[in-house]
């Protein structure tokens, strides 16, 4: 017997062009909690489900106690001993914790038999791992933190040795992570195996025996918990990359244009993703709001642009108050000067099944240039995309081309000349960069900073922490929903990290 | 996410592909053909000899055409918004006591220039009506449209007999319709455009409706892709998210594609009703709603391919007849067969053949890049 | 004693009539819960009844005729998994087409092989389903309230229909009592749950497809070779529809099928019974008031008005692993 429990050698997948996971090499040692950090994108989740038999790698083994095995199907994971706790809950709602924990293991055609067997199992690892749950509730009426408990249980019930959780916090609440952290330490104290999946170094630091650091599709670092820090996995995490530079002269901020006050946003599961956040956004500044990704800020930009109702709070645009709490109509935002690049150009900036030139209206058709009275004007509509095309350089320049057929780069132009050459007062950025080829990456970086030196207000969000330092004149910094610190775009980025972390904020939230 | 299938040009996607699909249908319904013991070439001659044949029977040809021009564009314009009309056939039917009542109310006083536009308002007001149930129903409670149209055919279909044996039958008639309409009720036929290609029309009932079939085909093309409103229902058919995010308001405009197309299908009656039997009858519409869904599958929801589709469904329905007068073991319900393969080939399955036809393309281009690099070296 | 009769005859017929009503709703039953939606129903039971009213008349064989009417049924929701579930179709589509195959079909090779304008030949003897009389039947017949009850209402009908009776108990027993029926109900739900449960979720929905074949094989069995002594060209006449609005109106739950089948059944027995009759205090009431009650009702049922019709959350949705 090795102390081995699970190891990876040389994984690679590719979908199309991604190349998600780039020569994996990972070892997973018995009884210990291993964590996975990357940033969003680095390859993590499609490590863990090639694990769990829902891909297949190109290259490479997975070895587990000592021999080679090849897990094609989520079958083949469960037989060789490894569970797993999916980010999305692989829970069927209108079924009770029972029904859910034994499907799929069922050990007979007869329910019956199979319920009585499942629940003395379950009571028994109710009291081994302190797992209590009734057996009988509906999942649906279940609170977040106990259907994830029968997760757990679930791949308990199927002898799992290896557990793997994908991101198991994000859905839960503090005081329910800290339960859950209870638990996994029961579980490795039974001899489990946990393979841990984040990107808050805070839980690495709090509960890992052992760290392994993706960026980029590739495994850049292992470290022993305890003999690492906060500082070097933010690094290792983030990377030295080239330091963006982008030329910019001072800001000259003028009067306040968005004001954000007590702001609160809960998705649709009824969990708090923006908890009572306040900020003003002045004419000629730009705000980065840094943060890992799933921290409010798809939520607040949410908000203040009338996708998503608000639960409180008061959002003022030129002084002029917007009633978040109801349906705004996201027209009316854009009449009076509010513009917004979201973050996901593929299903809301844009209709990929159009022509580049119907994108280049959307949100605005109502516009009169672009109408005949109740008929488009497609004339104007071509000649405004053509203008375009050339003043932001989208290639190729064709404005019948079907947007799908454009780079990310140039289809983020295609949504950035839209929203930018309107002269909003106020424009909102989500995340202006991902998915873009370096090219471009440098072009509208200095786009963006010409739109604060015309006197617009930039509120920029980005998960990318030197995009957010090379743009910002103040930088805000959000974790678990919460403004947790604002700092100057001088502010290290090691300063940053902590803060992003959640290390620093709560000290200062407090304050 | 990107597109599972390979890049097609776009002449095999909107050419190829639904040739492709079609041809594997008319395949299909050859083998049935020869089931029954007939040969599926002969068949075929006599379907198009009965559909091109001679002046009349083109006449029926574009008669029928003229029907299934309405419906398919009716079922076409949901399409756009992402919205599955299967209720166009209830829509037409009952667009027909839009028609019948301005017939009745002015066919003895007026010309029929002066009742057709009463007519063509009446129609497709009354077929609006029966799509606004089921568009408000989906946009304000979440009804599905596709349970509640279904449901809607029924209660059309119900609710006619009951007008046609009880409200609308002249008393002392037995056979469950209106009266005969005089003068004003009927439309002219279209002799003079088929006499421009020297071609005499004989009995076929191929009247002024399919004009105002082809002005609707053009509306439609306008409304889609020249107006605001085309605009929105796209934008809501394509993503929904992006809809939200511009400030498109989805029920309003499930509402409103509703009714047109529900409009759309009630136009569908005036050709039966006004331009061949001058007066309504029970089940005038005859599946026509239905066969508005191949057209529309077939015809990729453009109007530019919705009348080809058309003409095709027309040739099937006159040849149809020809085919079952030259060979007893083939009766009309033939085309009823050819309609739900064309359904089932150009719908539910149209990509069967896609990644076929992809490892074609891509063995074609990789075999040019392979010789354009031998002939490099 | 008359109106005694009168019901008593009302509820013979009701259940004569819900019987294909029971059989193709439990059928959309097994695939709609499995997330395969079908407005097929129709169409299959169409082809069943055809198949059935075919080989039975060839064969002489009620039994030869009922499995032959299986067979067919299940190739068609065999076509009907391959276009929604193999290659992703829309299943409104794919449902919409099957009924339109079958429908010209059957009057198509009817006319070919019996050349009886569509109809199969008439069936008798051997080759046709026939009545169960209960024991004592005749002898208590004249027993009053209790005696009709008892030869006229539970006696006296085809073994068919008491098959369907049988088959909504047992359904539930499959549904809710056995693995398959807790796989198939999860993998109508979330099929995620059932892929990482290490359950294969297209093999799962085929086996709902063909349980939900061979139930509308019973169904067009029963019209073709029980109801009628053979096939009648459009026989189903919408009452696969019917059995659609009534999976819908029962919130896909077997007990509460039977009782919309019950109740739609005795729309239809009643709307017969009252042409031209006016009921007493009503008076006349339209029959095709009556004919469209089941659509009206289940519509109003949707809109939300008399509950919540809360379909199979994956309903509808062909299954693609996500990232």
């Amino acid at each position: 017997m090795s102390d081995i429990a699970i190891e990876l050698r040389g994984i690679d997948k590719s979908f199309g062009l991604v190349h998600a996971n780039k020569n994996i090499n990972l070892t997973v040692r018995k009884g210990t909690i291993h964590g996975i950090i990357g940033e969003n994108g680095a390859g993590k989740s499609t490590l863990m489900s090639i694990l769990y038999g829902f891909y297949q790698a190109d290259r490479g083994d997975i070895v587990i106690d000592g021999n080679t095995v090849t897990i094609k199907d989520p079958n083949a994971a469960i037989a060789n001993g490894i569970g797993m706790v999916h980010q999305h809950f692989m829970l069927v709602e209108n079924f009770t914790v029972l029904e859910n924990v034994m499907l799929g293991a069922e050990d007979s055609q007869i329910l019956n038999t199979s319920i009585s067997k499942a629940r003395v199992e379950l009571k028994r690892l109710e009291k081994e791992y302190a797992l209590e749950v009734n057996p009988d509730a509906l999942i649906e009426e279940l609170p977040v933190g106990l259907q994830q408990r029968v997760e757990i249980l679930k791949a308990l019930y199927r002898k799992a040795d290896i557990l793997i959780l994908d991101e198991p916090t994000g859905v839960l609440t503090p005081p329910e992570a800290d339960h859950l952290f209870r638990i996994l330490g029961q579980l490795k104290d039974q001899g489990k195996t946990i393979i841990f999946i984040t990107h808050k170094l805070r839980e690495i630091m709090a509960i890992t025996d052992e760290v392994s650091v993706m960026r980029r599709g590739e495994m850049v670092a292992t470290r022993k918990t305890r003999e690492t820090s906060v500082e070097e996995l933010a690094e290792l995490m983030v990377g030295r990359r080239v330091l963006l530079r982008v030329e910019k002269g001072a800001a000259n901020p003028g009067d306040v244009k968005l004001a954000v006050e007590n702001l609160t946003v809960r998705d649709g599961r009824g969990v708090t993703m923006v908890d009572n956040v306040s900020f003003n956004l002045r004419a000629g500044e730009i705000v980065g709001i840094a943060g890992v990704a799933g921290n409010g800020q798809s939520e607040l930009l949410e908000a203040i642009s009338g996708i998503r109702k608000a639960v409180s709070g008061k959002v003022l645009l030129n002084g002029q108050p917007i009633d978040v709490t109801a349906h705004v109509d996201p027209r009316e935002l854009r009449d009076r000067g509010l513009a917004h690049v979201p973050e996901d150009r593929h299903h809301v900036g844009l209709v990929l099944k159009f022509e580049e030139a119907e994108n280049g209206i959307l949100g605005y058709h109502h516009d009169k240039r672009y109408l005949n009275g109740v008929f488009l004007n497609t004339k104007a509509i071509q000649a405004d995309a053509e203008e375009k095309i050339k003043k932001y350089d989208i290639r190729p320049p064709n404005a019948r081309l079907k947007t799908a057929n454009f780079s990310g780069g140039n289809q983020q132009k295609i949504v950035l000349a839209r929203e930018m050459e309107r002269g909003p007062d106020v424009l909102i950025i989500g995340q202006p960069t991902r998915g873009v080829d370096v090219g471009a990456i440098e072009f509208i970086h200095k786009r963006i900073i010409e739109m604060r030196d015309q006197g617009k207000a930039v509120l920029l969000v980005s998960v990318e922490l030197d995009e957010i330092r090379a743009l910002s004149d103040r930088i805000i910094v959000m974790f678990a929903g919460r403004v947790v610190g604002e700092r100057d775009p001088d502010a290290t980025e090691g300063e940053l990290g902590l803060l992003m972390a959640g290390v620093e904020g709560r000290k200062e939230a407090a304050e | 996410m990107s597109n599972p299938y390979a890049k097609l040009p776009a002449w095999a996607e909107y050419g190829l592909i639904p040739l492709v699909n079609l041809i594997v249908a008319f395949l299909v319904a050859g083998l049935v053909v020869l089931l029954v013991g007939e040969n599926p070439l002969s068949a075929a001659y006599h379907m198009i000899n009965g559909a091109f044949g001679r002046g009349e029977y083109i006449g029926f040809t574009l008669y029928y055409a003229t029907t299934f021009i309405f419906t398919g564009l009716s079922v076409a314009v949901a399409f756009h918004a992402g919205l599955f009309n299967i209720g166009s056939e209830g829509q037409a039917y009952i667009g027909g006591i839009g028609v019948a009542l301005a017939c009745l109310w002015l066919d003895r006083t007026m010309p029929w220039f002066v009742v057709f536009p009463l007519a063509i308002i009446g129609s497709a007001a009354f077929g609006a009506l029966w799509a606004f149930l089921p568009g408000w129903l989906q946009a304000k409670r979440g009804s599905h449209v596709v349970i509640t149209t279904i449901m809607f055919n029924f209660i059309a279909s119900s609710l006619m007999v009951y007008l046609l044996t009880r409200v609308l039958k002249p008393l002392g008639q037995m056979a469950p319709q209106t009266r005969t309409f005089e003068a004003g009720g009927q439309l002219p036929k279209l002799d003079w455009l088929m006499s421009i290609f020297g071609l005499n029309l004989g009995n076929s009932p191929f009247n002024v409706s399919f004009l105002l079939a082809l002005l609707a085909a053009f509306c439609v093309w306008v409304l889609i892709w020249r107006t605001k409103l085309g605009y929105e229902m796209r934008t809501m058919g394509h993503s929904p998210s992006a809809a939200r995010y511009a400030g498109i308001g989805e029920a309003r405009i499930t509402v409103i594609v509703m009714m047109i197309s529900g409009g759309l299908a009630g136009m569908m009656a005036l050709n039966p009703i006004m331009g061949e039997q001058y007066r309504m009858q029970l089940d005038f519409v005859q599946g026509a709603g239905f066969v508005g869904i191949a057209v529309a599958l077939m015809g990729r929801s453009h109007p530019a391919g919705i009348i080809p589709a058309a003409v095709l469904f027309g040739m099937l329905y006159q040849g149809g007849a020809e085919i079952a007068f030259e060979m007893p073991a083939i009766s009309r319900d033939m085309i009823v067969i050819i309609q739900g393969l064309v359904i089932l080939f150009a719908g539910a399955l149209e990509n069967m053949f896609r990644p076929a036809i992809g490892r074609v393309f891509a063995s074609i281009g990789r075999r040019s890049v392979a010789a354009a690099q031998t002939r490099g070296a | 004693m008359d109106f005694f009769h009168t019901i008593i005859a009302i509820l013979e017929s009701t259940i004569r009539v819900s019987v294909p009503l029971i059989f193709a709703a439990l059928a959309g039953l097994f695939t709609e819960r499995a997330g395969v939606f079908d407005i097929g129903l129709e169409g299959k039971m169409l082809g069943a009844a055809f198949a059935a009213g075919a080989v039975a008349a060839v064969t002489g064989s009620v039994m030869m005729g009922l499995l032959a009417a299986i067979l067919i049924s299940v190739l068609l929701s065999l076509v009907h998994g391959y276009a929604s579930i193999t290659q992703r179709g829309s299943q409104i589509v794919s449902g919409v087409a099957i009924n339109f195959i079958v429908a010209g079909s059957t009057v198509i090779l009817g006319e070919a092989w019996f050349r009886q304008g569509g109809r199969t030949p008439a069936l008798s003897g051997d080759a046709r389903f026939q009545t169960v009389t209960f024991p004592f039947a005749d002898a208590v017949r004249d027993v009053p309230i209790l005696g009709p009850v008892y030869s006229d209402l539970l006696s006296g009908h085809f073994i068919l229909t008491y098959v369907a009776f049988l088959l909504v108990p047992f359904s539930w027993w499959v549904l809710y009592r056995t693995r398959f029926g807790l796989r198939l109900r999860a993998v109508g739900e979330n099929p995620g749950a059932v892929d990482t449960a290490g359950i294969s979720v297209i093999w799962l929905r085929y086996r709902a497809v063909i349980c939900c074949g061979i139930l509308c094989g019973f169904a067009g069995a029963y019209l073709s070779l029980a109801m009628s002594a053979g096939f009648v060209k459009g026989m189903t006449a919408g009452k696969g529809y019917i059995a659609l609005a009534a999976l819908i109106f029962a919130k896909w739950r077997p007990l509460n099928i039977m009782l919309a089948c019950l109740l739609f059944g005795f729309l239809d027995a009643l709307a017969i019974r009252l042409q031209g009759n006016p009921l007493p205090l009503i008076g006349q009431v339209p029959v095709q008031l009556m004919q469209a009650l089941p659509y009206i009702l289940t519509v109003i049922l949707l809109a939300g008005f008399i509950g919540k019709a809360i379909p199979p959350k994956a309903g509808g949705i062909p299954y693609v692993k996500e990232r």
